[in-house]
């Protein structure tokens, strides 16, 4: 006993060695940052999964504050969004910061996913590292999805409608899997109640375990880079990767510059642009949610419009919901249907690059025909680029399996 | 106790007995929570018949009327509207009601109505759920005989509630349980079996 109380008393290497002997803390440090080695050649693309990190804790900050203001019934909830705008101090940033933050996750999302389709990182050994990411990109949609029913707008009211319809075209369980969702024979009080759980716990947890994996899985097989080499092969005296530099302080060091200037842009759309003509906060939200009518022309929000462009594509309630789900769910399966040998876009031939920048225009031209009303030239155009979305991961084993590639360096290079 | 003495039979049974009581448990536990997620009791007794008084409609006017926080159209038709009802069979998916979860079999009719004056359907796209707008003009050129038209999808349904054929809507807008207890005063949520 009396050797222990000398032992615990008697202080051998500071509060650090007196945290470690209890909790792996330099260790992890060591782990995850300083003794963490990635490419040394990482270009713009690279910042993304730092400024999804960014993104995600302004939505939490925000959210937090807004949920001490925010009621979840449908008797109050669009007057205490407007109490929040009018009357809160600074109550009007704390909103926009959360509106304007969620359709920048979403662009930072898809430039993150972008660049894993340029470089292959989500090819092997990344396989479960893209997995995990796309359960990310699910479980996101949800959260923007029942965070977009809160204010109780028109748009909100009447999106909700359509989506949680959707659910009702799966055959025989359908019906009473809607009415589960709802909690009523309508969208009503108790679905804001429960959509307001889901928004500010459920799907938050969810995010962060799953986020927290994502980097888990990514340190255990260390990050791709532009070349798609594996630098863990070339290894100095040291045992560190001679194309690596410690992710801390060097990476943290360039992804603050980005952080900076991604949040000179972001403040340049709350402060300026918060609505951003309709695109990031509809204007028919602006108008409560009426129960008798449905606005004359109803859109999602950007972020989801290419899938929804595609279920509005089909002109058939069950096919319309299958192919809007394969739509979203398809990019799962990149891992398996990419055949080429080499990872990054730079070694690929002429075919890859073609079919990927397809790909790219078909995205954005979706996204931009799901925000036009349905008219047969729009839903005419909606069904060709429909194609050309399945057929870029459909024929994909295909034509990355024929495509001519360039050999691959040992070692990583520089470009411009 | 040695490895020789282990009864690994004895060992495998315990642990899938155990797994698999583990597993009935937690469905069972599963129970209060997914009934939970079902329409409250408050719910069920908030989506009571309303009644419509319909007494001072006139013929082509039209009420919209919620029940259940849902939409539900109440359509005075003109004897005109009723004659055109019969002359656009084939352009439609379901002409005879034949789908029986849509209305109930008093309304399984020519008109989908009790009455053949009065419609009653639900103003629920049966695609996704939008709120059809009426558009009760006859516009020849487009084989068009009046009816409502979805602006979320476009689908198309006619003075019946009936769908038009090529339209994303799968079937006919739905005719919600109803009864005339009056002449004047239609009760929607209720029927008691027969019209």
């Amino acid at each position: 006993m009396a050797r222990i109380e000398a032992e615990v008393g008697k202080p051998q290497g500071g509060l650090m060695k007196w945290i470690d002997d209890r909790f792996p803390f330099t260790e992890t440090m060591k782990y995850h940052a300083t003794e963490y080695y990635a490419s040394k050649n990482f270009n713009v693309w690279y910042v993304f999964g730092v400024l999804a990190f960014v993104v995600l804790f302004i939505q939490l900050f925000t959210g937090i504050f807004l949920t001490m203001n925010y009621k979840p019934a449908a008797t109050e909830a669009f007057a205490s969004v407007e109490y929040i705008m009018r009357d809160v101090e600074w109550g009007w940033l704390i909103r926009y910061l959360h509106s304007t933050g969620a359709s920048f996750f979403f662009i930072v999302v898809y430039l993150h996913m972008f660049r894993a389709m340029l470089y292959g990182s989500y090819k092997k050994p990344r396989e479960l590292i893209w997995i995990i990411g796309m359960l990310i990109f699910l479980v996101l949609m949800a959260e923007a999805f029942a965070g977009y029913l809160l204010p109780w707008g028109q748009m909100s009211y009447w999106g909700a409608q359509v989506i949680i319809s959707l659910f009702g075209a799966i055959p025989w369980v359908g019906d009473a899997l809607v009415e589960i969702i709802r909690g009523d024979y309508s969208i009503s009080d108790v679905t804001l109640n429960r959509f307001f759980a889901l928004h500010v716990i459920a799907l938050p947890l969810a995010l962060i375990g799953l986020v927290f994996v994502h980097i888990v899985a990514l340190h255990e097989v260390g990050s791709n880079n532009p070349d798609g080499i594996d630098i863990k092969k070339n290894k100095g005296a040291d045992g560190v990767p001679l194309d690596g530099v410690a992710f801390h302080p060097y990476h943290t060091s360039k992804d603050l510059v980005a952080i900076i200037i991604f949040l000179m842009i972001f403040f340049s759309v709350v402060f300026f642009a918060p609505d951003m003509g309709g695109y990031f906060l509809e204007h028919a939200n602006f108008e409560p949610a009426n129960l008798t009518a449905t606005p004359e022309h109803i859109a999602p929000v950007w972020y989801f419009t290419p899938f929804y462009a595609i279920l509005r594509a089909v002109p058939d309630k069950l096919w319309g919901f299958i192919l809007f789900g394969l739509s979203v769910m398809l990019p799962l399966f990149l891992p398996w249907l990419d055949r080429s040998r080499v990872k990054s876009i730079r070694y690929r031939g002429w075919i890859y690059k073609s079919a990927l920048s397809i790909f790219v225009v078909t995205f954005f031209v979706l996204g931009w025909l799901g925000t036009m009303p349905a008219e047969p030239m729009y839903v005419l155009a909606a069904r060709v680029f429909s194609v050309i979305y399945f057929a870029f991961f459909i024929l994909m084993p295909y034509y990355t399996a024929i495509d001519k590639t360039k050999p691959v360096p040992e070692r990583v290079v520089y470009h411009g | 106790m040695t490895e020789d003495d282990l009864d690994r039979n004895r060992r495998h049974f315990l642990t899938v007995a155990t797994a698999v009581t583990g597993v009935a448990g937690a469905g069972v536990a599963a129970i209060p929570f997914i009934s939970s997620l079902r329409p409250s009791a408050r719910a069920q007794a908030l989506g009571a018949p309303v009644e419509v008084s319909i007494g001072s409609m006139q013929p082509g006017e039209m009420l919209r009327v919620l029940w259940r926080g849902r939409l539900v159209f109440v359509l005075r038709r003109t004897e005109e509207m009723l004659t055109r009802l019969t002359e656009n069979a084939d352009m439609l998916r379901d002409p005879d009601s034949a789908e029986v979860d849509q209305q109930p079999a008093y309304a399984v009719n020519d008109t989908r109505s009790v009455r053949p004056e009065y419609l009653v359907v639900e103003g629920s796209c049966t695609h996704l759920g939008c709120a059809p707008l009426e558009d009760f003009d006859v516009r020849p050129a487009e084989g068009w005989g009046g009816g409502f038209f979805c602006p979320c999808h476009g689908s198309k349904f006619d003075l019946a509630g009936r769908v038009f054929k090529g339209v994303p809507a799968p079937t006919n807008l739905r005719v919600p349980p109803h009864r005339f207890v009056r002449d004047d005063l239609i009760l929607i949520g209720q029927d008691s079996g027969a019209a």
